[in-house]
Formats: structure tokens, C-alpha cells, sequence
């Protein structure tokens, strides 16, 4: 291992690190353009220059790997110097626009210039100008500023898995471009946003919102797909402004997706902000007593069920599961789309490879899931791991448009039965893997036959030995943020369909149930943020908060507690919803035991001990699960046709809307012509 | 299609892309001396690669033509040697004597200018290249507008040299090797 000396500090890297990279070993920062640590290393800004003793002109050092004994000056004088010819040179066709631009404040080229750039300009030439591209509803594009560090066509390429950016022409006309004019088309697109270091590729929605200096930053979780991606909330007053991602390398590493990112307009929209009773067929404002004693009264003598929304955050799904309890109630429902499968054991419907683990898997089968729709981050991490390993990756299900390769195997169960009985090619790519995994997705569970089908996985996963010491590859993929949740908190009782016979439910901003299955007698509560499809039935509304509005904890896929962090105020009168519960059952005299997010916190402990780590996945024990049984020939239908839109916030946003009619709606690969 | 893949043979298997080149090449030949778009998407299918990707490779390189180009294609070297010897004067009389900026086409459809990067002929700079081929060197504002005329009356012009120098010989004629024979004996030729 090559030991070197840095500033006068010694280390010893593993061979192949750069020496930037073993810099930031020692907390050394040198400034870069191109070089991204999730990107491959391209070294054409020269920005990373430092000078190595022996070495007759200073090193790229993003590209140079360590060698023994080597002796590094990321200071001296003709780094310095080196680095202020790379910045002047930079800055020749630069527009310095700063003054309008929504970079500013967080560009790397302007804090690098005021390190190393001089103080006024020697050019005294004509600057270049470069047409602006159009990328789609999403990212804006000022082409004027790119300094030509190619990192978008490199995410766009490695990560994103879409050839359409590139470089196009040379020297004084090089540009980055699309072939002739097209949109990005990938629902990760927004990242290009952060890793362009200037301000060329910029985020449209929020173009002259606000500067960065003015935002208070939060850290917290999304909840818009179960993947559960760190985020950062940055608001201005009690406004949630923009969402960006948060490191975290074993869930969504340093993306997200367009849709964790760009649907925060709809916290906006179509809020709930005080209760509604009704009154002689129409909804009314109400105060919270009003409408606690609407509830008291009307659900007297009645069988109540309960549902929980695919938004509901942890702490409110154990109060209402412990006031359900108290009423007596024997229908506790968290699987809106009625997926139908074993709840009892964790292994079962887990994602118990892990994200991460997914890296180490050499064939993955994916069973009525579209993981680019359904968990855009998890499908990054199948293509990072195809594209390092070149694994053979199956798909049960309907044909669609993955950014990977992949073997097309069948439409439904018969499929997944031959392969249990070792029939088809796929048979012999997962009997000669050495970690092969399989993904089941709602597509697969959401029918009839559900159990049935979760069994037959179960058996294909132990036939191929995709279970063992060291290794879990059965998953399952779900979509909606809450679900692992309430299913760890056991938030289900009867089965999936009987909430349509009860005569009072109670809707934990559950939008996604068809509504109008339930009993037209029936007296329903709604409790949630916004005025979406299942308001509108409501007899009682109670405002609850978004989840950027309250501190909450949420399980994602893999069975991951993660904590998320109130940024701003719910408006009005909505309160946090674990509260809401606590105050309804003061009024209903059937009081909860806790009065502090502490207890309820404690609470949550004391039902599920996954509760006690936070941020950690703690395996589940392999057994038995899923009820064998006959299998129905008809085919897998995928639960998610519209990415853009899933859920009441989805649905508020306008820039979700202008997504969908861009990429969605109008067929995908339409070039749009301009000029 | 039999041409195009005797290129991609020449390649190893899985590295079929490096026969961008030649293909392309072959598209503007074959294609009145330019390369449409839907000539490049067929090789970035023929090629398995992504269509951006063979547009990086045409626009990169100054010999491919992405448009119709006149009948005499002029393509002036702007590069610092050529720079230095005045190409900037030589770009102004073309442009003034033909009525088009840089990067068009004369309304008969005459001549196209276009400027490149070195053509690799720095010494009899500044230079000229006609129609991907001959070079018309040590050219200046006067005598390029002689060679325009040769070329527009429909007699190509003596390519080289237009100011009479033999290949790249020195500007005062064959000189200091001359001397230098002599003093080393060789008889005069
Ligand atoms: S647009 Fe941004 S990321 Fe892309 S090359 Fe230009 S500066 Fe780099
Ligand atoms: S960061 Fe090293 S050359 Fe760009
Ligand atoms: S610089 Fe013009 S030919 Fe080399």
C-alpha cells in the first residue's frame, strides 16, 4: 500500500486512490470542476493541480494515483500559481453574471475564484456566447456559464443511464448539447442541477425564488416513494422552497429523484388547514371541538375500521392503532392498493438484500416491479451494479423501458413456476450466481393470488439459494413510504377487503382506496394534509401536517427507521397528527397513554424494537411465509403507470403536472424541435 | 453496408464503435459530401451506440460536413501559425470578395467557407484547404482573391504555393544547405 507525505502529513492509501482522494484522507481540500466522486475522471479543468516533488509540471491530482514515497504540496507557491492561470482561463468566456444568477452563494466557481482568481480581467476580446438548450420542465439552462466540465454528460451517462447529453464541437465552439434538441428524459434528471458546479444547469421551478444565504436548512426524509432518501429542506419563512439530497451511501448516496425533489409546490396547494364537519350534505368549517364532537356522537355503537395512507408517518400509525384498539375495532388496514401477502414474518416483506447489498448481486429477478418507476433509487443502484458487473438481470412482468439490459422472461406466475422447476436460460443464470436476488413487486402481490405468489418466490429464492448465511436476496419492493411501517407496527387486521363493510372509518390520509367502495352509509373521518380524493367523501375532516411539517419517523423499504425533521409550521389550524389522535381520544374518553413525542417515541419501542436504532437495518430472520396455493394465469400489471403523480402531494404540484404532460402524456423520446 | 462492415471488422468484437470514423466518412462520400442526421442515427444503430455519441465524434471533427456545402469548399485554417502570417486578413478578403461570413454558402451555391484547426502545413502558412483536398499556401489578401477568380471561371488554380515557392523551401530560395554543401565539397547541381 503506497505511503506518501501531503503537506508535510504522512498516509498510507490503498493502491489505485488518487491523490485527491487521499487528501480528503486527511481533511485536505483541493479545489476541482470535473473530478465528482461518483463519476468517472475525466481530469480536462485542471483546477485539482498541485505540485509533486520530482515531478517536473504540476499533477492533475484527481487523476494521479498515489505511488510510495511521493511528496505532495497542494499549497506551494506553483500550485497556487498553476491554479490561478487554470481560474483566469476559466474565466475568459465566464459571463460573470453572478448578480443574476441562481447559483450564486453556492457555485463552486465563484468561491473558487475568490481564492485563486485575480481581481480584474487581462481579456480584453470578444467573450463566446452559447445558445441555451432546452432540457424540459425541469432544469433550466444558461449555457453561457458552462466551463465545459462535462460532469452532466457523465451522471447523464453513468448514473442516470441516458445518452443525451454530450459534448459537442471543439476548441472555441465546444458546447455541451443533445443530439439536435431533446429533453432529458430521466427521473433523476434534477440532480443535474447539484452536480453542475456553476450556474449552467439550474432548477426551473425555482428560478429567482431565493438566494441561498436567505434559507434555513433542515434535515429530514423523503416520503414521496418508500426508498426513504435523505434530504435536505431549505425553507424561507414558513415556506418549504426546495428539496435537495443528503448523503447517505447506503440508501440514495448523493441523489434523488425528480420527484423527491421538484413536488414541493404541492405542500402548497389544495391544503387542509382547519376541520370541516358535515352538515346537511355539505362540508362545513369547523373548530377541532366541533369536530371531535361530531366524531364522538357518530360513531357511537358503530363498527369502525381504519386505513392508513401511503403518506402516514410512524408516531401517528401507533396512536391510531392503540385508539382503534381501545374502540374495539377488527379492521386494521395499511395496504391501500390490497396487496395481498404474509405480514406475520419481516424476511417476508422486506427488501432484506439492502440497497446497498444490491451492489453485491451478480442476477437479479424482478417479479411485477418496475423499480425506475416504483423506487427510482433503487433502480440506480441495479444500473450502478450493471454497469460495473455486467450482471444478467430477468423481468417477470409487462415489457418496459428499464435503462439497463434485461432478459424479458414472461408475463406472469407460470413464469416464475417454470423457473421453480429449474425450466428457461434464466434458470441457469441464477443456479451458476453466486448472489443471486429476486424482487417481487406490488405488481405481483396486488391480486387475488398474492399469497400465493409471495410463497412461490419464497420457494425460488430458497431453490436457488438466494438465502444463506451472509446473504438475503428476496425483496420485496413497496411503494408507499408508511408501509413498512405500519406493517412493523402491526397495523393489520382482517383482511384487505373489509373495510368496505364497516360503518364508520377512519382515513389516515388514505387517498388511494377506491372510494367508492365504501359503504355509502358509512360515517368517515379524514385526517390529513391535503383536499385530495378522499376529503371529498369525508363527514369529518381533521388537517394534519405534510412531512415537512412534523417530526416523524418512517420505515423505509429495507426496514430502515430514519427520523424526519419539521422545517416549517403546518398552516392554520393543522396540527401534527399523532397529536390530533391524542386530543380525539381525550374527547372519545378512551385517553392514549402519552403526552410527549418522547412516550409516543417510546411507545413505538416497546410495539417493534426496530424502533430503538434508528437509521439501522437490523436483518430478519429467515422462516416460512406466504400461503401456497394455486397461482392464476393472468399476467403482472404493473401499480404505477404516471411516476409524476402517487399521492395527494404529487397530485397538488403543478411542476409534477407539467412533468407529466412533458414526459408522460407525449411519447417519451419526442425530440422537441427548437430553432 | 458491405463496405461499412468490412470497417467494423477491423475492430475486436464489443468494440464495434471504433469504426465511428470510417463510417462516417464513408456517409459523406457517399452522400454528396455531407452528413445528414438520419445518416448518423443509422450508424449509431449499426454501431449499438448512443446516437449523441456519434454527433460528439462528426461535430469534433472539422473534415466531416454536417451540412450541403458549396461546389468549392474552402476551409481556412484560423490556428496560431496561420494566425500569426496574417490568416485573419486572408478570412477578411474571402469574406469581402464572396459576400458570406465564415461558416456559409454563396446564394449560386459556389463556394462554402469554413474555418479548421491546423492542417498541418504551419510552414507555407497561412493556408487554404479546397474541397478537402488540395492546399493553396502562403496566401494573402491579394492573391487569395486570384485564386477565388481561378477557382469561380472554372480553371483550378496551381495548387502549392502561390507566391512561387517550391514545396516549403526557404522564403530567399534554397540557401543555407546550398552553402553549407558547397563548403562540404558537394558539387553544385
Ligand atoms: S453544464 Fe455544468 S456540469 Fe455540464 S459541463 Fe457545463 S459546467 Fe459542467
Ligand atoms: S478536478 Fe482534476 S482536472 Fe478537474
Ligand atoms: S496553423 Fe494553419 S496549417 Fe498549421
Amino acid at each position: 500500500m503506497p505511503k506518501l507525505t501531503i503537506d508535510g502529513m504522512e498516509v498510507t492509501v490503498e493502491p489505485g486512490t488518487s491523490i485527491i482522494q487521499a487528501a480528503e484522507q486527511l481533511g485536505i481540500e483541493i479545489p476541482r470542476f470535473c473530478y465528482h466522486d461518483k463519476l468517472s475522471v475525466p481530469a480536462n479543468c485542471r483546477m485539482c493541480l498541485v505540485e509533486v516533488e520530482k515531478s517536473p509540471k504540476p499533477v492533475a491530482s484527481c487523476a494521479m494515483p498515489c505511488a510510495d514515497g511521493m511528496n505532495v504540496f497542494t499549497k506551494s507557491a506553483i500550485a497556487q500559481k498553476a491554479r490561478n492561470g487554470v481560474m483566469e482561463m476559466l474565466l475568459v468566456n465566464h459571463p460573470l453574471d453572478c448578480p443574476i444568477c441562481d447559483q450564486a452563494g453556492e457555485c463552486d466557481l465563484q468561491d473558487q475564484a475568490v481564492a485563486y482568481g485575480f481581481d480584474r480581467s487581462r481579456y480584453n476580446e470578444e467573450k463566446r456566447a452559447v445558445k441555451d438548450k432546452e432540457l424540459g420542465p425541469l432544469v433550466k439552462t444558461v449555457m453561457t456559464r458552462c466551463i465545459q466540465c462535462t460532469r452532466c454528460v457523465r451522471f447523464g451517462e453513468e448514473i442516470a443511464g441516458v445518452n443525451e447529453l454530450g459534448v459537442i464541437g471543439r476548441g472555441e465552439h465546444l458546447e455541451i448539447g443533445t443530439y439536435v434538441e431533446q429533453m432529458a428524459t430521466s427521473e433523476l434528471s434534477g440532480n443535474l442541477i447539484d452536480v453542475c458546479p456553476v450556474g449552467a444547469l439550474t432548477s426551473k421551478p425555482y428560478a429567482f425564488t431565493a438566494r441561498p444565504w436567505e434559507l434555513r436548512r433542515t434535515e429530514s426524509i423523503d416520503v414521496l416513494d418508500a426508498v426513504g432518501s435523505n434530504i435536505r429542506i431549505d425553507a424561507r419563512g414558513g415556506e418549504v422552497l426546495r428539496i435537495l439530497p443528503r448523503l447517505n451511501e447506503d440508501v440514495n448516496e448523493e441523489w434523488i429523484s425528480d420527484k423527491t425533489r421538484f413536488a414541493v409546490d404541492g405542500l402548497k396547494n389544495q391544503r387542509l388547514d382547519m376541520p370541516y364537519v358535515r352538515h346537511h350534505g355539505k362540508l362545513q368549517p369547523a373548530t377541532w371541538q366541533l369536530a371531535f364532537d361530531a366524531i364522538a356522537e357518530n360513531i357511537k355503537g358503530k363498527k369502525i375500521g381504519a386505513i392508513v395512507g401511503d403518506l402516514a408517518d410512524c408516531e401517528s400509525i401507533i396512536a391510531l392503532k392503540d385508539l382503534m384498539k381501545a374502540l374495539g375495532s377488527l379492521n386494521l388496514e395499511c395496504r391501500q392498493d390490497a396487496a395481498q401477502f404474509d405480514t406475520s414474518q419481516p424476511a417476508g416483506y422486506l427488501f432484506n438484500t439492502t440497497i446497498a447489498g444490491i451492489e453485491k448481486a451478480d442476477a437479479i429477478l424482478l417479479v411485477g416491479t418496475n423499480p425506475r418507476t416504483e423506487a427510482a433509487l433503487v433502480n440506480a443502484r441495479i444500473r450502478k451494479t450493471w454497469l460495473a458487473n455486467r450482471i444478467k438481470i430477468g423481468v417477470i412482468g409487462p415489457q418496459m423501458d428499464l435503462n439497463y439490459p434485461v432478459k424479458h422472461l414472461g408475463a406472469g406466475p407460470e413464469t416464475l413456476e417454470e423457473l421453480l422447476n429449474g425450466k428457461g436460460a434464466f434458470a441457469d443464470v441464477l443456479s451458476k450466481a453466486k448472489n443471486p436476488m429476486i424482487i417481487l413487486g406490488a405488481g405481483a402481490l396486488k391480486r387475488a393470488d398474492g399469497m400465493a405468489i409471495q410463497a412461490l418466490a419464497r420457494k425460488v429464492a430458497e431453490k436457488y439459494n438466494m438465502v444463506r448465511d451472509g446473504w438475503n436476496g428476496f425483496n420485496m419492493l413497496h411503494i408507499a413510504a408508511s408501509r413498512v411501517g405500519a406493517l412493523a407496527l402491526g397495523f393489520v387486521e382482517g383482511t384487505p377487503e373489509t373495510w368496505s363493510k364497516v360503518n364508520a372509518l377512519y382515513l389516515l390520509g388514505a387517498d388511494e382506496i377506491p372510494i367508492d367502495k365504501i359503504d355509502a352509509k358509512a360515517f368517515v373521518i379524514y385526517q390529513g394534509h391535503h383536499g385530495d380524493k378522499a376529503a371529498a367523501r369525508a363527514d369529518v375532516i381533521l388537517p394534519g401536517a405534510a412531512y415537512t411539517e412534523k417530526n416523524a419517523t418512517y420505515v423505509n423499504l429495507e426496514g430502515r427507521p430514519q427520523t424526519a425533521r419539521q422545517a416549517v409550521f403546518p398552516p392554520l389550524d393543522a396540527r401534527e397528527d399523532w397529536k390530533i389522535l391524542r386530543a380525539l381520544s381525550e374527547v372519545l374518553g378512551k385517553t392514549l397513554s402519552y403526552d410527549t413525542l418522547a412516550q409516543v417515541r417510546e411507545r413505538l419501542v416497546k410495539e417493534n424494537a426496530l424502533f430503538g436504532a434508528i437509521g439501522v437495518v437490523q436483518p430478519a430472520k429467515w422462516t416460512s411465509f406466504g400461503k401456497e396455493g394455486k397461482c392464476d394465469k393472468s399476467p403482472f400489471v404493473l401499480p404505477v403507470n404516471n411516476f409524476y403523480m402517487t399521492d395527494p402531494i404529487t397530485r397538488a404540484s403543478k411542476t409534477m403536472a407539467e412533468c407529466t404532460a412533458a414526459f408522460v402524456m407525449s411519447p417519451k423520446k419526442k425530440a422537441v424541435a427548437h430553432g | 453496408m458491405k463496405k461499412a462492415e468490412a470497417h467494423i471488422a477491423k475492430y475486436p468484437k464489443g468494440k464495434q464503435a471504433s469504426a465511428v470514423m470510417p463510417l462516417l466518412d464513408l456517409a459523406q462520400t457517399q452522400h454528396d459530401g455531407w452528413i445528414p442526421e438520419a445518416a448518423m442515427e443509422e450508424i449509431g444503430r449499426i454501431l449499438d451506440m448512443p446516437r449523441i455519441k456519434v454527433f460528439e465524434v462528426a461535430t469534433f471533427y472539422t473534415m466531416y460536413n454536417l451540412q450541403p456545402k458549396g461546389e468549392h469548399h474552402l476551409q481556412l485554417c484560423t490556428t496560431t501559425p496561420c494566425w500569426l502570417s496574417g490568416s485573419a486578413e486572408v478570412v477578411k478578403a474571402c469574406e469581402k470578395h464572396l459576400g458570406i461570413k465564415m461558416g456559409e454558402t454563396t446564394a449560386d451555391g459556389l463556394f462554402s467557407m469554413s474555418d479548421v484547426e491546423c492542417l498541418g502545413a504551419c510552414v507555407n502558412a497561412p493556408v487554404i484547404q479546397h474541397n478537402g483536398d488540395d492546399l493553396y499556401e502562403d496566401l494573402t489578401p491579394k492573391n487569395v482573391i486570384e485564386v477565388l477568380d481561378g477557382l469561380k471561371s472554372g480553371k483550378k488554380p496551381k495548387h502549392g504555393s502561390q507566391t512561387g515557392r517550391t514545396t516549403s523551401m526557404g522564403v530567399k530560395g534554397a540557401t543555407c544547405l546550398h552553402e553549407l554543401a558547397e563548403k562540404a565539397g558537394v558539387k553544385k547541381c
